[in-house]
């Protein structure tokens, strides 16, 4: 094995100004190995350790952060291609390898995955302290990043679907977690059959690439992509869609989304990683592995008007069910889901860059808003947002680092979430100039319209959780600074992290990214388009401004007695009940709407009338898409496959009849067929 | 070639009255409803095989085949048939599954699959006659077959204690 | 003689065997079938040895060795068959169906 080795770096076309990166990126094997073999120790020695195994998951993952660092401080100086790879075995004429790629792309991957991972792994050992499997939690916990690892580091696709099974497989046993719940195992199940569905897409598609060009290797299918292999071309529209189709599974795009706000089952450290840097950046991350092969015009130019359309109905609709959840961690996961269209949206407009950017930024915001929101889960013993509420005097720092999450993922100037908003907004924007038409266009309002939602939701969030008065049972109190610490790194990053690709003034992360063997091809914005940033800052803004008016007052509220005793007397106050319950009054109880904007009016709250109309559409089309299409139309068909194979289960559990002789004259009787039809048919 | 030239040859009556008499004791082994008869029929099969051993100039492998079997391993039948209580009187219900034409096409299925191929394969291929030594045989058994035969030395043993364990009585 | 002979022979030996392999519900009987399919092969193994001429004697050698493990297996199996009836009070395979679903 160790004789097959090959580095071949620098065997495909390479720009001059790329560099090979020397023994960090020759080592760079070890990123993915470290958290594997850890993950084995911990397994194995873990419950003898003093700190129960918690020291060798923390141990992998700052090896992971600072390796990562180190690559991408490496990778800002000089570009970085470097490709090795293993032989492990040689089936025909394919051979099968073990490779790492360290090249702007991954060195991103790698850096993010660590440094969440840490600041994740760090805050778990709080969360998770007196959990019944702590030693196993931790190990499963590091097969999910090391999987991730082994998913983005890979040279090829074999290894790439490897690490994509066992990032699955990780999920699966990290959201059954707290299997006595028996709706807890329903939820790993249905996250891992969903993607199983999805997965079939991803190996059609990984065969039909792989069997065109000959070789697995990302390397040699792009180079085949640039030199216009005609052979693949043929094949390239529905080998792109294959391969996406994959993607939408692992990053739950509509109609895969299914599995992830059931995800949320699992402790929340494991949402936190899962929807920030491993799983659903997966998908993401597949599609920029392969962005040349879309974007070319010989290849799968056509799937991106698929990918565009996907991506815009994600990020639209599914921001609207993120309004009607009261599980604050369903929130997010919509909210999740919403963010993951954005950048499928920026993939589906040739914006390299922009998608990633994205995927960036985001992944530190999601990433610190999970982690908050399981500090408050942690304080308050429930996940519901009605038992929350006034949370910010006693949780000053979790109410801190949430805010600043919340605002960076609304696009708020000059938080993270605004600039690569910003870009996302900038590609669609250019796309629909050159080549993405009419429905680039539609797309730009879509997004813009989301950036809103988006607003609007997380401003109902943080007013929900934090400003009124308190209304759970248990005594919320500060999370231990083992929680605290790792929130205040993420919400540092929130807040400066957009800075690395200013448009026009520093664009660092561009070049970062463009460090790849072979030009991307892809369209990024020069300078920043003034009119554009401010339209999706007024937009963020004014979802904010609504959903303070909408929320804040409603949260001084105490109980529903004290609304019901007021109405007549302080018609303020029957506006703030209005607010409050304005999903369930305009669509249950339609007498009491008229009555209510009746007040509305005659109180002069222009504004609020035209909240009102907001609120009822978003409510009525979010209880469409999520009862209606989501529960009844999608959840029927993952029902009926599995229906099905219970089905076939029970009839083919009849020939299981324990007698050997049956056995044995089935397996003469089939010995002789075997040998008449090699007669037959030979 | 033909019947009659092959029947003309002493060596092919011999073989097909040892042929015929292994049949028929074979039949007798599997369709018996005594099980000692059974166990007996079974010797007369294996005595004849010994003959084709015989026949084909493999001396020793006859008479391993003789001692073994018939020495010992039909004894150890007996005593299985002993201990299990098996039923010795005349009872066919008990000793065969009521529905046997599924075997029955399955062992025939099995012979016409065997039978055709061997004969298509071989059609009139000849045997040369020829004793081979038991010498010979000692020889490349403890020369080229050294490693193979102590393997099977040790699944005999293997077998030996494991017989031991699985058929004592349970000690505690 | 000719090849074809001893194996139309040796098949319709192993043959018999499947057929009582597959019919009797008696385990000892059950064994019994094996050894006539096992001597079958044998029959098979020495006759291509002689027709081969092969001076290294594999056929012969390959024979004794399924002599021997034929001889192992008896002694396990009947082993097996007198725990199971100690166990069960019968010796009849049909009755044996723990591993149905």
């Amino acid at each position: 094995m160790i004789a097959g080795f090959i580095a071949y770096a620098g065997e495909i076309h390479e720009p001059a100004h790329l560099v090979d990166g020397g023994v960090l990126a020759q080592y760079a094997w070890l990123i993915p190995l470290v958290p594997l073999v850890l993950m084995f120790a911990i397994v194995f020695f873990g419950k003898r350790l003093p700190y129960k195994g918690w020291e060798l998951a923390e141990a992998s993952m700052l090896f992971v952060a600072i390796y990562g660092v180190a690559l991408l401080v490496m990778n800002a100086n000089e570009g970085i291609t470097h490709e090795g790879s293993i032989e492990i075995a040689r089936i025909g004429s394919y051979t099968i390898e073990w490779g790492w790629v360290v090249d702007g792309l991954s060195i991103m991957m790698y850096a993010v995955v660590g440094v969440v991972g840490l600041a994740v792994f760090t805050y778990a050992k709080g969360y998770m302290e007196g959990d019944s499997r702590y030693t196993w939690f931790f190990a499963a916990f590091t097969l999910f990043a090391g999987a991730m690892l082994v998913l983005v580091s890979s040279a090829n696709m074999i290894q790439l679907l490897v690490g994509w099974e066992l990032v699955g497989l990780a999920s699966y046993l990290l959201i059954g977690h707290y299997w006595e719940d028996h709706s807890n195992n329903a939820a790993a199940i249905k996250a891992f059959l969903t993607n199983k569905i999805a997965d079939v897409g991803l190996v059609i598609g990984v065969i039909i690439v792989g069997v065109t060009v000959g070789s697995f290797r990302f390397g040699d299918i792009l180079s085949a992509v640039s030199a216009g292999d005609s052979a693949l071309a043929q094949v390239a529209f529905w080998a792109g869609l294959a391969l996406f189709i994959g993607a939408m599974g692992k990053s739950a795009q509509f109609p895969f989304h299914v599995w992830l706000p059931d995800a949320m089952a699992g402790p929340t450290p494991v949402s936190s990683l899962m929807h920030a840097a491993t799983m659903v950046t997966a998908g993401v991350y597949l599609l920029g592995r392969m962005f040349p092969f879309y974007q070319s015009d010989l290849f799968a130019a056509d799937v991106k008007t698929w990918i565009i359309i996907i991506g815009s109905i994600t990020l639209f609709a599914m921001g609207l069910l993120a309004l009607v959840q009261d599980d604050l961690k369903r929130v997010l996961a919509y909210s999740t889901v919403s963010q993951l269209g954005y950048m499928t949206v920026a993939m589906g407009a040739g914006a390299y860059t922009a998608g990633l950017f994205h995927l960036f930024t985001h992944a530190f915001f999601k990433g610190l808003l999970f982690l908050c929101a399981g500090s408050v889960i942690h304080a308050v013993h429930s996940n519901n947002m009605s038992d929350m509420g006034g949370l910010r005097k006693p949780m000053p720092w979790t109410y801190r680092t949430f805010l600043a999450g919340s605002l960076a993922l609304a696009g708020i100037f000059p938080l993270a979430g605004f600039w690569s908003k910003d870009e996302i907004l900038a590609s669609i924007s250019y796309d629909a100039g050159h080549g993405g038409g009419a429905i680039a266009s539609v797309v730009l309002w879509i997004a813009i319209a989301g950036a809103f939602v988006t607003a609007f939701y997380m401003a109902r969030a943080v007013y929900l959780t934090f400003f009124g008065e308190y209304q759970g049972q248990a005594h919320p109190h500060e999370s231990p600074r083992v929680m605290t610490y790792p929130m205040i790194g993420l919400a540092g990053l929130s807040i400066v992290g957009g800075f690395v690709n200013v448009p026009g003034l520093f664009t660092g992360f561009t070049e970062w990214l463009a460090a790849r063997p072979l030009p991307m091809g892809d369209h990024h914005a020069e300078s920043i388009d003034f009119a554009l940033a401010a339209t999706g800052l007024l937009v963020a803004l004014a979802g904010i401004a609504a959903g303070t008016r909408v929320w804040r007052r409603d949260a001084a509220t105490q109980r529903e007695r004290d609304r019901f005793r007021v109405p007549l007397l302080y018609p303020l106050l029957e506006h703030r009940y209005f607010v409050d319950d304005l999903y369930r009054v305009a669509l249950t109880d339609p007498i009491k709407g008229p009555v209510a904007r009746f007040i509305d009016w005659t109180n002069t709250y222009v504004i609020d009338a035209v909240v009102n109309a907001f609120g009822a559409v978003a409510k009525g089309l979010a209880r469409v898409v999520y009862g209606g299409f989501d529960q009844r139309g999608i959840d029927f068909v993952v029902n009926a496959v599995a229906g099905g194979t219970n089905e076939a289960g029970e009839m083919l559990r009849r020939t299981t009849t324990g007698r050997v002789q049956q056995y044995a004259g089935a397996l003469f009787g089939g010995a002789v067929l075997l040998v008449v039809g090699l007669l037959i048919f030979t | 070639m033909d019947w009659g030239d092959w029947l003309s040859n002493s060596q092919n009556i011999l073989f097909v009255v040892i042929a015929l008499l292994m049949v028929a004791a074979a039949v007798r082994v599997v369709t018996s409803p005594n099980v000692v008869h059974a166990a007996l029929m079974l010797v007369l099969a294996l005595g004849g095989s010994a003959a084709l051993f015989l026949m084909l100039g493999a001396e020793f492998v006859a008479w391993a085949l003789v001692l073994v079997y018939i020495g010992a391993v039909i004894v150890l039948f007996l005593f299985g048939i002993m201990i299990t209580r098996a039923p010795t009187g005349r009872d066919p219900v008990r000793l065969d599954h009521e529905r046997r034409w599924p075997a029955a096409l399955v062992a025939l299925a099995t012979f016409a699959t065997l039978a055709s191929a061997s004969v298509a394969a071989f059609e009139d291929e000849a045997i040369e006659g020829g004793v081979s030594s038991t010498g010979d045989l000692g020889d490349v058994l403890f020369s080229r077959f050294v490693i193979p035969f102590e393997a099977v030395s040790f699944v005999l043993l293997a077998a030996l204690i494991g017989g031991i364990v699985l058929a004592r009585k349970d000690p505690g | 003689m000719l090849v074809s002979q001893f194996l139309v022979l040796a098949a319709l030996l192993f043959s018999i065997g499947v057929y009582g392999v597959l019919v009797r519900r008696n385990a000892v009987l059950v064994l019994l079938s094996i050894e006539l399919m096992l001597t079958a092969v044998s029959i098979n193994l020495v006759a291509f040895g002689a027709y081969l001429q092969d001076t290294l004697l594999s056929g012969q050698v390959f024979a004794l060795f399924v002599i021997t493990i034929a001889a192992a297996e008896v002694g396990i199996g009947l082993a097996i068959v007198v725990m199971i009836f100690r166990n069960r009070s019968s010796a009849n395979l049909d009755e044996l169906d723990l591993m149905r679903w």
